[in-house]
């Protein structure tokens, strides 16, 4: 029986449950002994001119070895916006602020100390002038350049993607009904358990080693090369466990580099972990956008044109948060077939934190807006919003879909979808609930909320089509080794990769070691983010396992004098025998014997893979208080081929919760001068338990031809598709009282606010 | 100042600054690091161990005051090798994913157990109020704890 789609449990997990991972705050190497501590002085200031730093009073103190500031680490390059040639280049960012600080949080100097409650009060006595700017913290406020975050460029505006003068005024011609509306897609904290943290030593032979917790020691190396200014091949970066990541991780950032400039600087391994206070103001936040959408059709139900206008807060400097608009413009028409659409963005500074990849990265975005426009469609129209959604869903297809905005969809029957999910959820019941309970005039009402969507897995980037290396090595004692490109922090690789291996090369899990994130032992890889490790790190793993048959098959004839093509091998034996004679046989493992038995191999996938699926939410309102309580979230996430059910659910599950926190509960907050007012877990509402109901899962597996596993991504399914179904059962639990729209997170206040409103509007127009 | 006290079954006496923390302690003196810190402010439960049986956040507890008293983590709930049942249920129901949390959390499930042997899911979830998990979406780990009661599983 195949080992693939069986509920295999996790080799990873008993030393989890007991010692505890090795996070980098555990790190106990040798090579660390004696390391120093760093701690970093944040601007408490949103935007402001940098005088005089008085480093002298920190240097003073107990255990204080030394303090650095900006122009101490002025020689080194400045970081340029990542994707040369899109971003403006003149927004340009240094390890530390030299002129400005332009978010609080921004990192103004280091206090490194021997032990780390001495830093926690050194860094207190680091006084630094600052000469105060006007904040910009709102999109207006950025777009109308009154304040400018980078007096170089001009403008606060990081790029383009189309403008309002290639707007189609046609766009809506025919359309009966036409809808526009506004509304933001919040600023949240991706908040991984573990913040941020480094360690840093330098060798005898010049060459750095970091530890960092990263998504992808590759990238990580080469960010960390480039800012210290040196080659990526003088740093040997290695990922300890990591605990989280969420699209935070991917790569290194400013203060990586300052750990191990210091550590070079002073000749000594140095140490750095993040507090949950810098972790929230200072680890890059996701979302930040701001979307127009119009919408219109005939009053039958037949979407017929949609445009959606973004604006997209980069934050302080522009990174990959910058560039999000671009997906969400190429998934701006989701599962659906509108025969005209138009989708542009532009993105802003503002003296925020820097805003980058939250699960999902402009895919949750593109859905949001989308399926609040279907749904105000279907209210202007006086139809029941699954019924809208199917109407205009794209027919099954198994080519190639090329969509108008350029993305190609491998394969997809989103009608299945929604309908497995209708009945899952058993929504002819729930409306007819929702009907007693709107008869009844109950103070608890009741929503429904039905969310479609498609979305953007494993997608290459601007080096080419999407790829990733594996090693799969058969040691002589049946053990094996597997060395992969992919960087896991939760997902469970070490147990799927040695599955796809095991299937092939029948030896059992836990005979296989896992490895990843040591770039002098894996040199390349693409690490783990955007849903693309098991399409191309499992297809890797499998094509590697293969090949290293065949490899095999060649030293089994051989030894057993006879011809390969005679030659049948044996999973359940892990070996080989000749046909006909099974007594002829030579086990995979004793070929390793003489000589290491080994295959390294690159899979090259023909492009992205586009899962997709319905979520379906129930929520009840108190109309009193505007509490929303979430009852039920339904869900139908099609990534292709299941291989391993427990962890498939188990990623399905922590993306729906974190989803629904954004509809819920979590939004990152400044006030009017950019401070930032949820900069703890005491004020950033992050999801705990209570606020969840248990998921219900149903499951639907449409194979992807992209590679040979047949699976596509499912990583970040739950924030896609969540969001916007649990936002839609909100609003629909109090749209009969005239509630259009609440804005995310769907707070008591907003709530209660918005039933004011409507209640006002509705006497309004009685006496009129 | 001196600090005597019990972990993991291990009678321990150690000078320490008056105000480390327990979590310091337990982690920079005594060398075990299961318990995690995960804020500033008792808010997270990543560093949760049992004092005297009962859990507690070890960020928010000196050395000091666990002098005298019994400290059991994630290190010691089950001889060497072995899983204590709330961790074997953990793994039989996918209740982690990075395992960040997860040291905290398990001393927290068998907290709440050892109050109410036999919670409802309603139970559980306000049980772990406490303790956040940014992973898993708490559904595997309300499952693991309610199997570790020994209740039917709730859900599919």
């Amino acid at each position: 029986m195949s080992i693939l789609g069986t509920r295999v449990l996790r080799t990873e997990d008993p030393r989890f449950l007991t010692t505890g991972g090795v996070y980098t705050e555990d790190l106990t190497d040798d090579a660390l002994d004696g390391a120093c501590h760093v701690f970093f002085v944040r601007s408490p200031i949103a935007h402001a001119r940098i005088g005089r730093v008085d480093l002298s009073a920190a240097l003073a103190a107990p255990g204080v070895i030394a303090a650095f500031a900006g122009a101490d680490l002025a020689d080194l390059p400045s970081i340029e916006p990542m994707m040369a040639g899109m971003l403006n280049a003149k927004m340009t960012r240094r390890l530390l602020a030299l002129d400005k600080v332009r978010f609080v949080g921004d990192p103004v100097a280091v206090v490194v100390t021997e032990h780390p409650y001495q830093g926690e009060d050194a860094v207190e006595l680091v006084d630094v002038d600052y000469e105060p700017l006007p904040a910009v913290v709102d999109f207006d406020g950025a777009l109308s350049n009154e304040t400018i975050l980078f007096e170089d460029a001009g403008t606060n505006v990081a790029v383009e993607f189309g403008n309002a003068a290639s707007l189609k005024p046609e766009l809506f011609d025919g359309c009966e009904v036409v809808v526009s509306h506004t509304f933001a897609n919040q600023r949240v904290a991706p908040a991984p358990m573990e913040s941020r943290a480094a360690a840093a030593v330098w060798g005898e032979d010049g060459r750095l080693t970091s530890w960092i917790p990263n998504q992808g020691a590759q990238s990580a190396r080469d960010d960390l090369a480039k800012m210290l200014g040196i080659e990526a091949s003088q740093v040997r970066m290695i990922t300890p466990d990591v605990g989280g990541a969420f699209g935070a991780k991917f790569g290194a950032d400013p203060e990586h580099a300052v750990v191990a400039w210091v550590s070079r600087q002073l000749g000594r391994p140095a140490r750095w972990t993040e507090t949950r206070f810098e972790n929230l103001i200072s680890m890059t936040h996701g979302r930040g956008q701001r979307h127009t959408i119009t919408i219109g059709g005939s009053r039958d139900g037949d979407v017929l044109g949609y445009r959606l206008e973004i604006i997209q807060d980069g934050g302080a400097y522009p990174r990959i948060g910058a560039v999000l608009p671009f997906l969400t413009i190429m998934m701006a028409t989701g599962p659906y077939l509108i025969p005209n659409a138009e989708a542009i963005g532009t993105s802003i500074v503002t003296t925020t934190t820097p805003v980058g990849a939250y699960r999902g990265a402009g895919r949750p975005e593109a859905t949001a807006a989308l399926e609040r426009a279907m749904d105000l469609f279907a209210a202007e129209i006086g139809m029941d919003p699954a019924d809208v959604r199917r109407r205009n869903l794209l027919p099954p297809f198994s080519e190639p879909h090329q969509t108008a905005f350029g993305a190609l969809y491998d394969s997809g029957d989103y009608a299945a979808a929604l309908d497995k999910a209708l009945e899952a959820a058993g929504y002819a019941e729930l409306r007819a609930e929702q009907a007693r309970r709107r008869v009844s005039g109950d103070t608890v009402q009741f929503g429904i909320g039905v969310s479609c969507y498609v979305e953007i897995t494993g997608g290459g980037d601007e080096a080419g089509a999407p790829q990733e290396n594996a090693t799969v090595e058969v040691h002589p004692d049946g053990t094996a080794t597997i060395l992969t490109g992919t960087s896991p922090h939760g997902q469970g690789h070490s147990t799927a990769w040695a599955m796809i291996a095991s299937e092939e090369l029948g030896i059992p899990v836990e005979n296989f070691t896992v490895k990843w994130g040591d770039t002098d032992l894996i040199p390349v890889g693409g690490g783990t983010g955007g849903s693309r490790s098991l399409q191309q790190g499992g297809a890797a793993v499998q094509q590697a396992s293969k090949e290293l048959i065949e490899l095999a098959r060649e030293r089994a004839a051989a030894a057993l004098e006879a011809s390969a093509s005679d030659l049948q091998f044996d999973p359940g034996r892990s070996a080989f025998a000749v046909a006909g004679d099974p007594d002829a046989s030579v086990r995979l493992a004793d070929l390793a014997t003489d000589e290491r038995l080994f295959v390294h191999s690159i899979f090259t996938a023909p492009g992205a893979t586009f899962p997709f699926g319905t979520h379906v939410a129930v929520a009840e309102v108190d109309t009193e208080t505007g509490k929303a309580v979430l009852r039920r979230v339904i869900t139908v996430d099609d990534a292709g081929r299941v291989l391993n059910p427990l962890l498939a659910e188990g990623q399905r599950h922590g993306g729906i919760a974190q989803g629904a926190a954004q509809a819920l509960l979590e939004e990152v907050v400044y006030d009017a001068d950019g401070n930032p007012l949820t900069a703890s877990f005491a004020d950033y509402p992050i999801v705990s338990a209570t606020e969840l109901p248990s998921f219900e899962l149903a499951s639907m597996e449409t194979p992807t031809s992209y590679n040979p596993l047949g699976v596509k991504g499912i990583g970040e399914a739950g924030t896609i598709g969540a969001t916007p179904a649990v936002q839609s059962a909100i609003i629909d639990a109090v749209a009969h009282l005239g509630v259009r729209h609440v804005e995310m997170p769907a707070t008591p206040m907003r709530i209660w606010r918005a039933l004011q409103e409507a209640s006002a509007q509705g006497t309004e127009s009685e006496s009129a | 100042m001196q600090v005597e006290l019990t972990v993991n079954g291990e009678q321990r006496s150690d000078d320490v600054e008056p105000r480390l923390l327990l979590v310091h302690y337990l982690r920079e003196v005594c060398g075990l690091r299961a318990a995690n810190i995960g804020c500033d402010t008792t808010s997270c439960g990543a560093c949760t161990v049992l004092l005297n049986g009962e859990s507690v956040k070890s960020c928010t507890v000196l050395a000091a005051q666990a002098t005298g008293q019994d400290v059991v983590t994630a290190e010691g709930l089950a001889p060497a090798g072995e899983l204590h049942p709330v961790q074997a249920a953990f793994r039989a129901e996918h209740g982690l994913q990075c395992g960040f949390c997860t040291p905290g959390m398990v001393m927290a499930a068998v907290s709440l157990l050892k109050e109410n042997p036999s919670p409802t899911e309603e139970q559980v979830r306000e049980g772990l109020e406490g303790n956040l998990c940014r992973c898993t979406g708490y559904h595997n780990i309300v499952r693991a704890v309610l199997a570790a009661s020994g209740q039917a599983e709730v859900t599919a």
